[in-house]
């Protein structure tokens, strides 16, 4: 445990001495052996752990009323420390090239992004609630300050503005759950709120707190807003770190605390799947509609974290109607999501920053033909939209098969509850794998193929070897999983038991407590299915293209036009735009989207200029928050006058309020 | 025993351009036409693969590796797909989701390669192409759920084999509505009439036929024969769900198969030759019309 707590100092330690020497050049890359460093040593623990070997935790004097400087690392820490150790060195290496061009000194950066390492590596071995609470403020407000580096545009600030405000909701939740939750246990420490027993609504109380305070984080819908905002605003490496990574210690907190809250009620589960099912259709959808990269990559984010919920409520599914298989399916697929959307997500992140670098545009619809000079980024980027759309032999497919797995073993059940819920998350889950293929292949299709659209994308080169090295160990690892599934199967299963460990004291008179393994051999016989026919897909595919080469004039090409009808001149404007490619489906879903057109039509026989624009504003900011907090700004507004900025009456407040505590103080007496 | 089981995609990969042949001589028949010989696509597919190829300058290698993907992955669909009561080569619980998955690979490969050439007619056709597919899909996976609420969730092999004629008595309705809505999946899937015409000599108005116009040569035949195995994939599905294999004698199970397999060829005809071709707009209609048909034989299931 020590070992991990090095690992988690080290960066810190190192973003410190980039802070002082903050002008210098080298500032970065300091930090970046920091995180280099300090995940390596981290590792060895988490390594351990997932193999079983769960180090003793760590306790140290705190003096800190209902604090305790506790850390633990058991199956489910250690797993959620996986894609921190994985993204953060290679998006740390990546970060040093793309900001080598900033004028401004980049110790402030570095520091706020090896804090916020060190800050989701302890948050997960903390095993106290007002340790986690200070410890997941650290987090946000380092992200904040990492939104926030460009802060001299506005719409930056704005964004950052909007993470800060989000979050602070969110931490709102934590803070009243916990206080709750503490007065109930009679003490913030994770072992013994584990052993308190809750009434039913009590319980209740604490889950909803749970969804959204975590929801907050990780960007259920309608609690998503921050996602579009923050991630296009700040610099890719720390979108990548902050989409791929970060917004998983809320799926984390999520998980820890349900395996606090006892037996899960069939409400739990329904509100989860709705959850997901909700997040999972409308982000998709959402992201269809965006013309900036990075924000469709935002909206994606939502849709994943609505696949994980569908996976965690499958889980729950099956706790509260007694399928262990279905539990183990469910948390299993939900879980290992987490680790391949890291994967690809953070890649696609990388991607995008890599294209952004280059042509010095996110608008996808003023790209195009980028594959010719960014031949690097063009196949990672391929590969993560392939994975992250579910498809074989990537990684995205084995947690996806997973969730479907588990809701098809749902409908089997006999109860209808379960049946009716399997059955949503099998077609919701085919209709959001659909979806997000035709997103990706909008985003890579429109990006990377065809004809350059714009002075931006003929100007665009390769970026430099710091930055394309990170993004292929990424698209490595996102073959890698896909093809080792069962592997990953097992390094999963850690995890799940320690979420699964919630019912133990519901079902103690069961069997099945130590079947964990045995209710995985379907699972790891469908996978190994699986990996046998993605490898002969890599082989045959192989194998077809090759045969093709030798045919008796396979290797002979001849260079033409693209075929228009007859027509002679084509040009790169007359190509399909992403707006044009997505418009059928964001048809469909134009109620929920609410998409805004604004176009002057061509008019005369000779029509001079025409234009069409569209803008896809978020539904839930523009019809549930803006509302809201105009609402509460009109309420609240008569408390400014007493804020006048009069220093004397100030003290004067200050006076009123210890006369009346003493006074209150002595009557209670 | 075991060899005996890769009998099924072997009939696959040898038969399948026979099945569409199958169709236009169909077609032909009612429309008073001689029409091609059955035998024609082979005869189309040797002649391309001897030939060398032209691909446009805007184009990158996606173009070049896509017919390959598109084959590999319909090849290996082929494995998934049982033959009455004999075993698929490859089977285990929820070998079906990776077989949907497999064709959707096949179909990121397909619209990949037609954005690849840049042209608006192939970007119009891949956009058609995403939107439905993405309709399609909770329509065939909802039909597959039914058969896991009647037969338990194993793999297809092991599903299909269960079906007898006693099935057809207690829960025919089931099948019926999920063969409805499976036959309305494979004329989308493989673009036929009403949702698309394979025949048709406007790019404004295709689907699949709009995304290929550039290849030619070795990549044109691969593109064809690989549709030919779609078609014999989903028409397997059919069969496979619609015939009650599990009562014929197994010496008799190949042989019905196979007339099951021309006769689906015979009825894409007959729909071909009578139906016009749908309105764009009208399709999502159709493909959720098919998604209804799959869940009121899923509510039909659970009431009963």
């Amino acid at each position: 445990m020590e070992v991990f707590i090095l690992g988690c100092l080290v960066p810190l330690g190192l973003g410190v001495f980039a802070l002082l020497i903050r002008r210098s050049k080298a500032a970065p890359w300091i930090a970046a052996i920091g995180v280099w460093l300090g995940c390596g040593v981290a590792a060895v623990p988490v390594i351990q752990a997932l193999a079983g070997n769960v180090p003793p935790s760590l306790q140290i004097a705190w003096n800190m009323p209902g604090g305790s400087l506790t850390f633990g690392l058991d199956g489910l820490s250690a797993f959620f420390c996986l894609p921190i150790l994985l993204v953060s060195p290679l998006a740390a290496l990546y970060g040093c090239q793309y900001l080598a061009h900033e004028k401004k000194p980049l110790g402030m950066v570095s520091f706020f992004y090896n804090a916020l390492t060190a800050s989701m590596l302890l948050l997960l071995a903390a095993r106290n609630g007002l340790l986690f609470l200070v410890i997941w403020e650290v987090m946000a407000i380092s992200s904040f300050f990492l939104v926030i580096f460009d802060d001299e545009h506005a719409h930056v600030r704005q964004a950052g503005w909007t993470y800060l405000v989000a979050s602070h909701i969110g931490t709102g939740a934590l803070l009243v759950l916990f206080a709750l939750f503490g007065k109930q246990a009679g003490s913030l420490d994770f072992d013994l709120m584990a052993k308190t027993a809750l009434s039913p609504t009590m319980a209740g109380i604490l889950f909803v707190l749970a969804v959204i305070g975590f929801g907050t984080k990780a960007g259920f819908i309608p609690l998503h807003v921050w996602l579009p905002e923050a991630h296009p605003a700040a610099p890719s490496h720390v979108s990548a770190l902050m989409s791929g990574v970060m917004i998983k210690t809320g799926i984390y907190g999520l998980l820890r605390i349900l395996t606090m809250l006892g037996h899960p009620p069939a409400a739990w589960e329904v509100q989860l799947v709705i959850i997901g099912l909700v997040s999972g259709i409308l982000g998709v959808a959402f992201a269809l509609a965006q013309h900036d990269l990075k924000r469709l990559l935002a909206y994606h984010s939502v849709e994943n974290i609505g696949i994980i919920a569908l996976g965690i409520g499958a889980g729950l599914l099956g706790l509260a109607w007694d399928q262990p298989v279905l539990t183990v399916l469910g948390f299993g697929g939900g879980i290992l999501h987490v680790l391949n959307h890291a994967v690809f997500k953070s890649l696609l992140f990388l991607g995008a920053g890599a294209v952004a670098h280059s042509t010095g545009t996110r608008d996808i619809d003023h790209l195009g033909g980028l594959i010719k000079s960014m031949r690097w980024t063009a196949v990672t980027f391929v590969i993560a939209s392939a994975a992250i759309s579910g498809l074989p032999p990537f990684n995205g497919f084995i947690s996806e098969f997973l969730i479907y797995l588990a809701g098809f073993s749902g409908v089997r059940a006999n109860a209808p509850g379960t049946v009716i819920l399997a059955i949503a998350i099998g077609g919701g889950l085919a209709l959001i794998g659909g979806l997000a293929a035709a997103c990706f292949v909008k985003a890579f299709g429109v990006v990377f193929l065809g004809e350059p659209r714009s002075s931006h994308a003929t100007g665009a080169e390769e970026v430099g070897a710091a930055m394309r090295w990170p993004m292929a160990v990424l698209a490595a690892a996102c073959l890698g999983i896909g093809l080792l599934a069962p592997a990953a199967m097992k390094i999963v299963l850690p995890a799940v038991q320690v979420v699964r460990s919630v019912p133990v004291r519901a079902y103690e008179e069961t069997p099945y407590g130590v079947t964990t393994n045995a209710l995985a051999t379907t699972a790891t016989a469908s996978l190994m299915g699986v990996v046998h026919i993605s490898t002969a897909l890599l082989l045959l595919g192989a194998g077809l293209y090759l045969v093709r080469r030798y045919l008796p004039r396979g290797s002979e090409e001849t260079a033409t036009g693209t075929w228009d009808c007859g027509y002679a001149r084509p040009t790169a404007r007359m190509q399909y735009t992403a707006s044009s490619f997505a418009q059928p489906l964001t048809d469909l879903f134009r109620i929920f989207l609410g998409t805004r057109k604004h176009s002057a039509d061509p008019e005369g026989f000779f029509p001079a200029r025409a234009t069409f624009e569209t803008q896809t504003p978020d539904a839930a900011r523009e019809h549930l928050f803006a509302p809201l907090f105009r609402l509460i700004d009109r309420v609240l507004s008569p408390v400014r006058r007493m804020q006048h900025g009069r220093i004397h009456e100030y003290l004067l407040y200050i006076a009123i309020v210890l006369v009346l505590l003493l006074i209150w103080k002595a009557g209670s007496r | 025993m075991n060899a005996l089981r890769w009998t099924f995609p072997l009939a696959a990969w040898v038969l399948a351009p026979l099945m569409l042949g199958i169709i236009n001589r169909v077609k032909a028949f009612f429309a008073g036409r001689q029409g091609p010989s059955v035998w024609q696509l082979y005869y189309d597919l040797f002649k391309l693969l001897q030939k060398a190829s032209v691909y446009s300058r805007s184009t990158s290698t996606v173009i070049r590796i896509g017919p390959s993907v598109v084959l590999a992955c319909m090849a290996l669909a082929t494995t998934i797909l049982p033959w009455g009561e004999l075993q698929a080569p490859v089977t285990f619980v929820g070998d079906i989701i990776l077989l949907a998955y497999l064709l959707g690979l096949a179909r990121f490969a397909t619209v990949l390669s037609a954005l690849d050439t840049g042209s608006s007619f192939e970007g119009m056709g891949a956009s058609r192409e995403v939107q439905f597919a993405a309709l399609a899909e909770p329509s065939f996976f909802l039909g597959m759920l039914v058969l896991v609420l009647h037969f338990g969730f194993s793999g297809l092999s092991k599903m299909v084999s269960e079906i007898s004629l006693e099935t057809w008595q207690t829960s025919g309705v089931l099948l019926i509505l999920v063969g409805c809505s499976w036959f309305i999946l494979l004329l989308t899937e493989n673009s036929r009439i009403p949702v698309d015409d394979p025949n048709t000599h406007l790019e404004l108005t295709m689907i699949h036929e709009v995304m290929v116009l550039d290849y030619g040569g070795p990549d044109l035949a691969f593109i064809l024969y690989a549709a030919s195995l779609k078609m014999w994939i989903f028409a397997a599905l059919v069969v496979n769900l619609v015939v009650p294999m599990h009562s014929l004698a197994p010496w008799l199970q190949a042989p019905i198969f196979l007339l099951g397999m021309v006769f689906v060829m015979v009825l894409v005809g007959i729909v071909e030759s009578i139906l016009a071709r749908l309105r764009l707009q009208q399709i999502p209609k159709v493909l959720i019309g098919a998604a209804l048909l799959s869940l009121i034989a899923l509510i039909v299931r659970l009431m009963g």
